[in-house]
């Protein structure tokens, strides 16, 4: 239900705040389906852990978004390794990630679950949190102020990476580095190791999109766990034009457009429609928005392309 | 002679690349106060030596003193922590960021965590004033003109404290009224105690503004002289190792009929703004007219709208008699026209293509290169051969993909394509940027071979002195209107400058019959 | 893309060599034995008839797949939507494979056909928009993966339904592209008519690119659009006529699946991988037919081998695809390989500063 939206819309903002942030410093990412399957497999499966064998509930959870981070961000250094320092195309190498983070989550949960291609179901996981009073709003109040820690720590991000970007001198090298990196490697800034950071952030964020999944509804891991969030947020990337608050709008936006099919069940006017055109509709709506309304969308200047110091 | 300290020294700089040695072996000694020129032709190692100094490329052998101490400049951020700056001669200028932004970059004043953009502003203004180089701290680069571009450049360097600057062709983009302000520049940073590399092959700003000068050929210094008191053509046949004509050897014209008339013609730009704004003029059999003007007055819509590659709001283009006005670029290019782009990467070549692909781009789909909808791979190897050897271009093979040819080559290889073609009317658009001096020859024989030939030819350059020795007549564009119709013989420099600034306007072709 | 230098044999062979061994330490981590798991995966793949024509069967989709992405790379553009492609080639054919009945020799190849346009078709929407308004078609792609997935299972709900199953129908006999004959000798391996199609497709491929006008015009668009221009070409013409091709590509992909292997279409939950996969394919095949056929062969017989490692030893067949990642991880980041090649002195090392 709205449920399930607004999660689902946490993981696209957290992931696409993840690609922004990459691809801002000029480093295409289509690795985040991949980063987003790490973070829900080291998410379910440590929190598993520290249930089953230390008993710990509440705090296992905070400590599980933490190892989610963390795996995500060390395993966006495969691609930055790849990209960065040995030059590959960065398509490929973040194809690299997809393919890897499928293989070797699936291969890891076979391996500590005796076989079996699903971890075992969580027993605590996060539960709604209500803002005190607005929550009481009739109608408005639980839809809007009672969501999932998660959900609230994306929103406080976007802002913080917005802030980061567009008003830190962080922000400004790294933007600087995705337009134009000779500009920033000629004034003795480091373009590798802004690079390094970006995408290692963006594997971090990702991480943390993947864990809001299993950490609150879905509660454990599985092949189809994470099965198109990842690209759907490099979608709202774009579709956001590579701005916080665009990718924001955006994963609301699709979010909302896939509560309309919850919402139109309750009616039985739409019980004629077919289900599927109600699923179909958030993916249409995108297209036709961005045929109507969006046009061009203009990636950083200096995306995709290698940057060797050293090419006369 | 001045015995001021030693700011830079450079002993013995070797520099190798797989397959040339860019340096030899080069000494270059730069005073305090001093503008020192490095004169030397495109791949003579100006560049290559600059690099070093400024850390982007480490020496093979050598030693670098700064203010006598042996240092090792690793990094551009150890060179910016040597005092020395870099202007670039293609700017390192983020486009959608401001002029301070870019200033600031790397050395961002902050207030908390933040960028304290006021406090950015007022120190950008400061130094603006300080050095009189004006630019307006908050504009965007892809909005300001090509000299405040350079003039954020230069504040880039000495915001950061550059005692050495290093100017790599400066000149290459700019007015003559832009030259002489920029000289003017230079000049009072030396009296301010600032120590100047100038890298160029204009002989005439080295006159101008040049101490002492250090001439470089194939790597190795030629010789180093003060420039007081120097002939220019001396100093031109030591940077090019023979004997240097500077006037085409061209028979008078004969002028036949109008081959190109256009006609108050209208285009705007990306912007939405006028580039053209009601242009006229007229090409004639037989002669070659050259467009001066100062980059962005509107040459590059024009070529534009005579090939078909942009929209036309009014007016009208005639070829030989007919209509072409909006015509799509393949049927223009049928009718007799051939065009040698600016941006020879970009618009010239496919450069993964090979030699022979390339060569018949305007003309693959004639029924000599394909039949049946599969391309004669002989006759397109047979023609590839042909204009090889005809033009001379040095290319291991056919098969060789453009990217490997030198830009001389490649720039050979467009105009044998396009004058193969024999068209009516060859436009050439600044046919020879980055090219050595031999190739210049080359092009500008090919070009007066064409018009000798009775053929019209269009020449839009940057370069006044190309235009002056090439061109029999010429028409000065400004703001996207012809502002003036001059032959070479009748005006010079001075005057056409002006003109190009859009200092004063001579009447139309109409006088010149 | 990756460009080759000529000691590039090497690279591609000292590539999969790595990858193997990055499954094996993977495998040694698991507890379990990597040369048994890899020979049982080899046997698995070579053991019998009916394997051998198994794996052919595994890798035709992706060589067809791998064209798709492919022949859309070369020509700059970015097909990450063949995964809507091959699903709307799948429902094509079984629309014309079920609800029609027609003679043998008209029905079998109108049905392929059919899914062949399908693909093109949808694969055409991306490059129209993307031709027209400049629309990033990376977006669009993935939008329409969706859509086509819960359009086709609207179409086999409303009109292919099996009663009491999930999926449709099945084909109509005359629609299968089955090779009845060559049956017996696979063992009763479901081998087809896509085989030797996709076979013929590398050849067009490169036949198409490489020899005809239009693919020069292709090629010369993927490299330079902007010299394209200067030259006269049509440009959003041959966007739109590129994806149209290469859509048809994984539009014949999935017809084949449905035409000659399943012989029915099931009422999927997400989509079936065959499109990113091929995206790996093509890829790891250098973007060229003859790295895509060596590619396809390669990853669907380590697909198809790892149910043998994993009967055989237990291990968790999805080495295979960390296999498969890590070998184009090797490809990509070529310097890797060469600094291990310098180092372990097989090839002269280059001084560079």
């Amino acid at each position: 239900m709205l449920n399930i939206t607004l999660v689902y819309s946490t993981a696209l903002v957290l992931a696409s705040l993840g690609g922004i942030l990459s691809e801002k410093s000029g480093v295409e990412n289509v690795g985040l389906e991949g980063l987003m399957t790490v973070g829900a497999f080291t998410a379910a499966v440590s929190v598993h852990f520290m249930q089953t064998h230390w008993q710990l509930a509440g705090t296992s959870l905070w400590i599980g978004v933490g190892a989610a981070v963390a795996a995500g961000s060390l395993f966006s250094l495969i691609h930055a390794v790849a990209a960065i320092t040995f030059k590959s195309n960065q398509v490929i190498s973040g194809i690299v990630i997809n393919f890897l983070a499928a293989g070797s989550t699936l291969y890891l949960v076979k391996l500590l679950f005796e076989g079996s291609a699903t971890t075992d179901t969580l027993s605590v996981v996060f539960s709604k949190v209500d803002i005190p009073f607005l929550s009481s709003i009739p109608f408005l109040g639980p839809a809007l102020f009672s969501a999932y820690p998660t959900t609230y720590l994306a929103l406080l991000l976007v802002g913080a990476v917005y802030f980061v970007l567009f008003k830190t001198p962080a922000g400004l090298r790294l933007r600087a580095t995705g337009e134009h990196p000779g500009a920033v490697d000629t004034l003795g800034i480091s373009v590798y190791r802004i690079r390094y950071l970006a995408v290692m952030a963006s594997g971090a964020l990702a991480g943390l999109g993947g864990a809001a999944i299993t950490l609150t509804t879905t509660s454990n891991f599985t092949y189809n766990t994470i099965s198109g969030q990842g690209f759907i947020a490099l979608a709202v990337m774009i579709f956001g034009k590579w701005n916080p608050f665009g990718a924001l709008g955006a994963a609301m936006f699709f979010g909302f457009a896939q509560a309309i099919g919850s919402i139109l069940q309750i009616y039985s006017w739409a019980d004629g429609i077919p289900r599927e055109y109600i699923y179909m509709l958030p993916y249409v709506l995108t297209v036709l928005v961005l045929v109507g309304v969006i046009g061009k969308a203009r990636p950083p200047g200096a995306i995709g392309k290698i940057y060797d110091p050293t090419a006369r | 002679m001045n015995e001021a300290p030693l700011a830079a020294e450079l002993v013995r700089i070797t520099k190798r690349f797989p397959g040339i040695t860019a340096n030899d072996g080069i000494d270059l000694r730069l005073r305090k106060g001093e503008i020192h020129a490095l004169l030397g032709e495109n791949g003579a190692g100006k560049s290559t030596l600059m690099n070093i100094l400024f850390g982007l490329y480490q020496p093979d052998e050598g030693t670098i003193r700064i203010a006598g101490n042996p240092v090792e400049i690793s990094n551009p951020r150890r060179a910016i922590e040597l005092g020395i700056g870099m202007v670039h001669q293609h700017f390192k200028l983020v486009q959608p960021f401001t002029v301070t932004e870019n200033i600031i970059l790397g050395m961002e004043p902050t207030k908390d965590v933040r960028i304290d953009y006021k406090a950015a502003a007022r120190e950008v203004a400061e130094i603006s004033k300080q050095y009189g180089m004006y630019v307006d701290p908050f504009a965007r680069i892809e909005q300001i003109s090509v000299g405040m571009q350079q003039r954020v450049e230069i504040l880039k360097a000495l915001y950061r404290k550059a005692d050495i600057l290093i100017f790599d062709e400066p000149t290459a983009v700019l007015t003559p009224q832009e030259i002489v302000e920029l000289l003017a520049i230079l000049k009072k940073l030396a009296r301010e105690g600032k120590s100047i590399i100038l890298i160029t092959h204009k002989l005439k700003e080295i006159m101008e503004a040049a101490d002492t000068v250090t001439v470089i050929r194939r790597g190795k210094v030629v010789e180093t002289l003060p420039v007081a008191g120097a002939d220019p053509s001396i100093l031109a046949e030591k940077m090019v190792g023979r004997n240097v004509s500077f006037s085409l050897d061209k028979r008078d014209p004969s002028i036949g009929s109008e081959t190109l008339t256009v006609q108050d013609l209208t285009c705007l730009n990306a912007q939405g703004q006028p580039a053209l704004n009601g242009l006229s003029f007229a090409v004639r059999a037989g002669e070659i007219l050259g467009i001066a003007g100062v980059d962005g007055n509107g040459q590059t819509e024009l070529v534009e709208a005579i090939t078909g590659l942009r929209k036309i709001e009014s007016g009208s283009i005639r070829l030989n008699g007919r209509d072409v006005t909006g015509w799509k670029p393949r049927k223009v290019t049928r009718a007799g026209v051939a065009h040698i782009p600016e941006d020879r990467h970009k618009h010239g070549l496919v450069l993964d293509f090979t030699m022979s692909e390339n060569l018949v781009l305007q003309t693959y789909d004639q029924p000599e290169f394909t039949g049946k909808g599969f391309l004669k791979k002989n006759a397109i190897d047979e023609h590839a051969e042909k204009l090889i050897s005809g033009f001379d271009v040095r290319t291991p093979s056919i098969r060789t993909p453009s990217r490997a040819l030198s830009g001389g080559n490649q720039q050979k290889a467009i105009i044998a394509r396009e004058i193969d073609r024999d068209p009516d009317l060859l436009i050439a658009a600044q046919p020879t940027r980055g090219l050595d001096v031999g190739a210049i020859e080359f092009v500008h024989r090919q070009l007066v071979r064409h018009r000798d030939r009775g053929k019209a030819v269009l020449l839009v350059s940057f370069e006044l002195d190309e235009i002056l020795n090439v061109a029999d007549r010429i028409a000065v564009i400004y703001g996207g209107r012809i502002v003036g119709e001059v032959y070479p013989r009748d005006t010079n420099d001075k005057e056409l400058g002006l003109m190009m600034a859009g200092g004063s306007t001579k009447s139309g072709g109409s006088e010149l019959g | 893309m990756a460009k080759y230098k000529t000691d590039s044999f090497l690279l591609p062979i000292v590539s999969i060599v790595l990858g193997l061994l990055c499954g094996a330490v993977v495998l040694l981590l698991g507890g379990y034995d990597p040369f048994a798991a890899y020979s049982a995966l080899f046997a698995k793949v070579t053991g019998n008839a009916y394997d051998v024509g198994e794996t052919l069967r595994q890798i035709t989709p992706l060589m067809l797949t791998g064209l798709a992405v492919a022949f859309a790379f070369r020509t700059g553009m970015f097909n990450i939507g063949v995964e809507g492609q091959f699903v709307m080639g799948m429902t094509g054919a079984s629309l014309v494979g079920i609800l029609f009945s027609l003679p043998g020799y008209i029905h079998a190849p109108l049905a392929v056909l059919a899914g062949a346009l399908f693909g093109g078709l949808w694969a055409a929407i991306v490059g129209f928009l993307k031709a027209k308004r400049g629309i990033n078609e990376v977006i669009v792609c993935i939008m329409l993966n969706w859509v086509a997935l819960y359009l086709s299972n609207n179409l086999i709900q409303s009109l292919l339904m099996e009663p009491g199953q999930q999926r449709s129908r099945d084909v109509a006999d005359s629609a299968s592209v089955s090779i009845a004959g060559l049956l017996g000798f696979f063992d009763n391996a479901r081998v087809h008519w896509g085989m030797p199609i996709a076979l013929l497709c590398v050849a067009f491929f490169y036949v198409y690119l490489w020899k005809t006008k239009q693919g020069y015009e292709l090629r010369a668009i993927g490299h330079s659009p902007t010299a394209a221009e200067y030259a006269g070409m049509n440009i959003p013409f041959n966007m739109v006529k590129t994806m149209a091709i290469s859509g048809m590509f994984a539009g014949l992909a999935g017809a084949f699946e449905v035409l000659g292997v399943f012989h029915y279409q099931s009422v999927i939950s997400s989509l079936p991988g065959y499109g990113f996969d091929g995206i790996a394919v093509a890829l790891l095949g250098m973007n060229h037919p003859f790295g895509i056929l060596l590619s396809s062969t390669l990853f669907g017989s380590l697909n198809y081998g790892s149910s043998g490692m994993s009967f055989a030893t237990g291990a968790p067949p999805e080495v295979v695809r960390i296999v498969f990642g890590s070998i184009i991880f090797f490809i990509a980041a070529q310097g890797i390989v060469r600094l291990l090649l310098v180092k372990t002195r097989v090839i002269p090392g280059k001084k560079v500063s």
